[in-house]
């Protein structure tokens, strides 16, 4: 009974949030696999059940290689921009200068915009007219000279999934800085004079003393621009619309299951996103487990 | 104290009057239709929505006891709105009426049953004899018809800009071979042949292409399966629309249907193939006078063709505000609700009875046209392939300009016709 008190009030006091994560959650997790194991095919449910039948079609479906591919150069291209990015602005507003404050909010700031915003504004930058159409950033570079740097950006054949990526590195750059400063500021000042005394440089300070120690926040960073570049969608739809050079795989799933009124194989596609995700997720999620039981 | 306790009264007397005016409604169910009918769109701007506007005027003379609810949803051709329609039907929270493409598209909702057969609308008043005979077998399905069409518009039209034609002496192409040879020598004096934007005026390009080559009948066979995607016909067509594609802007996938035709307007292009909400775009958004601004032919290959789409209203089984709604499309299918509709939104009345003279001159060409061609259906538009197919075609559409792979495309059209039971 002593037990119970001291563990029955904090139980009622989440039990609704873990209710509601249980159902809306979980719940819908479940309930969309089994959908994804049906051929639903119309606007009334039909449980008609296939097994795994809509897993293997997709595996050898043209489009959604497609889609795998630019959801692979859209996420190598966003997390390795970010991460180096995040890491140099973080090292450079290290160094005690003025208006640190300020410029930490001026990099932040674009985190607070949502993607559709920031989707309408590269659409304009990044227009890829040429001749006497040329405008945004293009048009930038011919007026400075810089004509050989004029290019299609997101219609850029094969590649535009990289261009697309720019304006993501532009919101999420600033948030990774602040992850990393947060993450230099923690490590004990006496540290680094410890290596100073030692007569390390400063470059060998960041290098073996600083860096090493920013581990677990690239870590935290990885994960969370992982989901984010896995998840993409609304970007997207904002500079190209719906358009298979630049489809990933939320594309297809809401072209599937609004437009085609194919339910079934959407459900699939937003089960291999989960998946997708959960790769890069669940290993992140044992890794910290272990960190908390060894402290 | 006092200010919360007037507050409790005050949501009474709402509660209040929520349940009169909930009383009212299911006690007056008979011939006069009051209470509300919630009507669901995708007009929301431009032409589309004064069009709406005007129709809903003319509802609100004729049914002042309604109150009309505009419960539209914005996004281009409905593509936000369809996704929002579903879950709402699926919900069993039905809009009284909601907006379709007449055709195929429609087959969904009636496969589910979720749309009511308004045959006896037909039947009340006389749509039979008003609506053209070519028309109504195209919304029937299994001799019911579950639709009101306000409104019909032509999606085989060619624009172009008529001082650019001049300057490099050429005429409207009545052939592809034709367009050919005018676009090799816009090409070289700089002009750009054929304006293009994203993927969805593709799919209505292609669709211009295949009418153009095929010819009407074995355009329509497509649809029936009388044609074969596999046959040599439709191969030529896919040659035909790569080539054509060497003749557009690079820079198609970014750009709107406004922003094509826009640059016909501005003289950088010489041609657009869009349908004929374009001349909305063209007299009233940049006021330009026809055939001076802007001149159109039916599309190269399509003269005495009418490919057209239509906008339509339908009553959902379960719909709350039934008599309503039924007084709703009664307007929707009038003279003088089509008439209003049709001016604002620069598209013809499915009614044949329509009053010409208060239509501007290209609407005027159009309502001939479609008095006297052969009909023909739009794919991109809904009318003749249901929502599964028309997603299956347009992805094999969107393979095919990454590789331009002609017997690659052919072979997934095929596929499509067959996973569509074709």
């Amino acid at each position: 009974m002593k037990r119970a008190k001291d563990w029955m009030p904090g139980l009622l006091l989440t039990a609704p949030s873990l209710i509601a994560l249980a159902v809306f959650v979980y719940g819908f997790i479940g309930w969309n696999f089994r959908i994804s194991l049906t051929d639903w095919k119309a606007l009334s449910p039909d449980f008609n059940f296939v097994g795994l039948k809509n897993y293997r079609d997709l595996l050898i479906d043209e489009r959604f290689k497609i889609d795998i591919k630019n959801s692979l150069i859209f996420t190598v291209v966003f997390m390795v921009a970010c991460l180096l990015l995040g890491l140099l602005l973080a090292i450079l507003l290290d160094q005690k200068m003025k208006f640190e404050g300020l410029f930490r909010s001026v990099y932040l700031l674009p985190m607070a915009i949502s993607f559709i915003v920031t989707g309408v504004v590269w659409r304009w930058l990044m227009n890829p007219a040429t001749d006497d159409r040329i405008s945004g950033i293009n048009l930038l570079f011919t007026k400075v000279g810089l004509d050989p740097l004029v290019n299609q950006w997101h219609l850029t054949p094969n590649w535009g999934m990289a261009g697309i990526a720019l304006p993501a590195v532009w919101q999420m750059a600033g948030y990774t800085m602040a992850l990393f400063l947060a993450g230099i500021r923690s490590i004990p000042e006496e540290i680094r004079e410890a290596a100073r005394v030692d007569g390390a440089s400063e470059w060998r300070i960041y290098r073996h003393v600083i860096l090493p120690q920013l581990r677990p926040i690239a870590l935290s960073a990885i994960v969370i621009l992982g989901h984010i570049s896995l998840k993409v969608f609304d970007l997207i739809i904002a500079i190209a619309g719906k358009q298979l050079a630049l489809d990933v795989p939320a594309i297809y799933m809401w072209q599937t299951s609004f437009d085609a009124y194919n339910f079934g194989k959407g459900a699939t596609l937003a089960t291999y996103i989960l998946f997708s995700v959960a790769i890069v997720i669940i290993p992140y999620l044992f890794f910290t487990m272990r960190q908390e039981r060894k402290s | 104290m006092k200010s919360r306790k007037s507050k409790l009264f005050g949501a009474i007397a709402i509660a209040a009057s929520i349940a009169l005016t909930a009383t009212g409604c299911s006690s007056d169910e008979g011939s006069n239709a009051s209470g509300q009918v919630e009507v669901f769109s995708w007009w929301t701007g431009g032409g589309e929505e004064a069009g709406l506007n005007a129709l809903v005027e003319v509802f609100n003379q004729e049914y002042p006891d309604v109150e009309f609810v505009n419960a539209a949803v914005a996004g281009g051709a409905g593509t936000n709105a369809r996704a929002v329609l579903a879950t709402r039907l699926q919900a069993g929270e039905a809009p009284d009426s909601f907006q379709g493409h007449a055709g195929a598209e429609l087959m969904d909702y009636i496969t589910a049953g979720q749309l009511e057969d308004l045959s006896f609308l037909y039947d009340e008043e006389g749509w039979r004899d008003v609506m053209p005979a070519t028309l109504l077998p195209l919304i029937t399905v299994d001799g019911k018809i579950y639709s009101v069409p306000v409104n019909i518009h032509r999606a085989n039209v060619m624009w172009a800009n008529p001082k650019v034609l001049a300057d490099n002496g050429i005429t409207m192409p009545g052939s592809w071979d034709e367009f050919f040879a005018a676009a090799d020598k816009l090409k070289a004096a700089g002009v750009t042949p054929l304006a293009l934007g994203e993927q969805w005026t593709q799919l209505h390009l292609f669709e211009t292409v295949l009418l153009g080559v095929l010819g009407t009948d074995a355009y329509n066979g497509l649809w029936d399966g009388s044609t074969g995607w596999d046959s040599a016909e439709v191969k030529g067509a896919l040659d035909t629309f790569k080539k054509v594609l060497t003749y557009t802007n690079s820079d198609a996938a970014s750009l709107s249907w406004q922003d094509a035709s826009k640059l016909v307007i501005d003289g950088k292009a010489a041609f657009n193939i869009m349908g004929d909400w374009a001349e909305g775009y063209f007299r009233v958004d940049n006021s330009l006078v026809e055939q001076e601004g802007y001149t159109w032919a039916p599309a190269p290959g399509t003269a005495g063709t009418f490919q057209f789409l239509s906008d339509s209203f339908t009553l959902p089984v379960g719909a709350k505000n039934r008599d309503a709604a039924i007084a709703w499309l009664k307007v929707a299918g009038s003279a003088a609700g089509q008439d209003a509709f049709n001016v604002k939104k620069g598209s013809i009345p499915a009614r044949n009875d329509a009053d010409k003279a208060i239509y501007p001159p290209y609407l005027q060409s159009a309502m001939d046209d479609w008095g006297s061609n052969k009909i023909a259906g739009s794919l991109t538009h809904g009318v003749t392939a249901s929502n599964a197919w028309k997603a299956e075609i347009d992805t094999a559409l969107g393979l095919f300009l990454q590789n331009k792979d002609v017997a690659k495309f052919q072979a997934a059209l095929a596929t499509a016709a067959t996973n569509a039971g074709k």
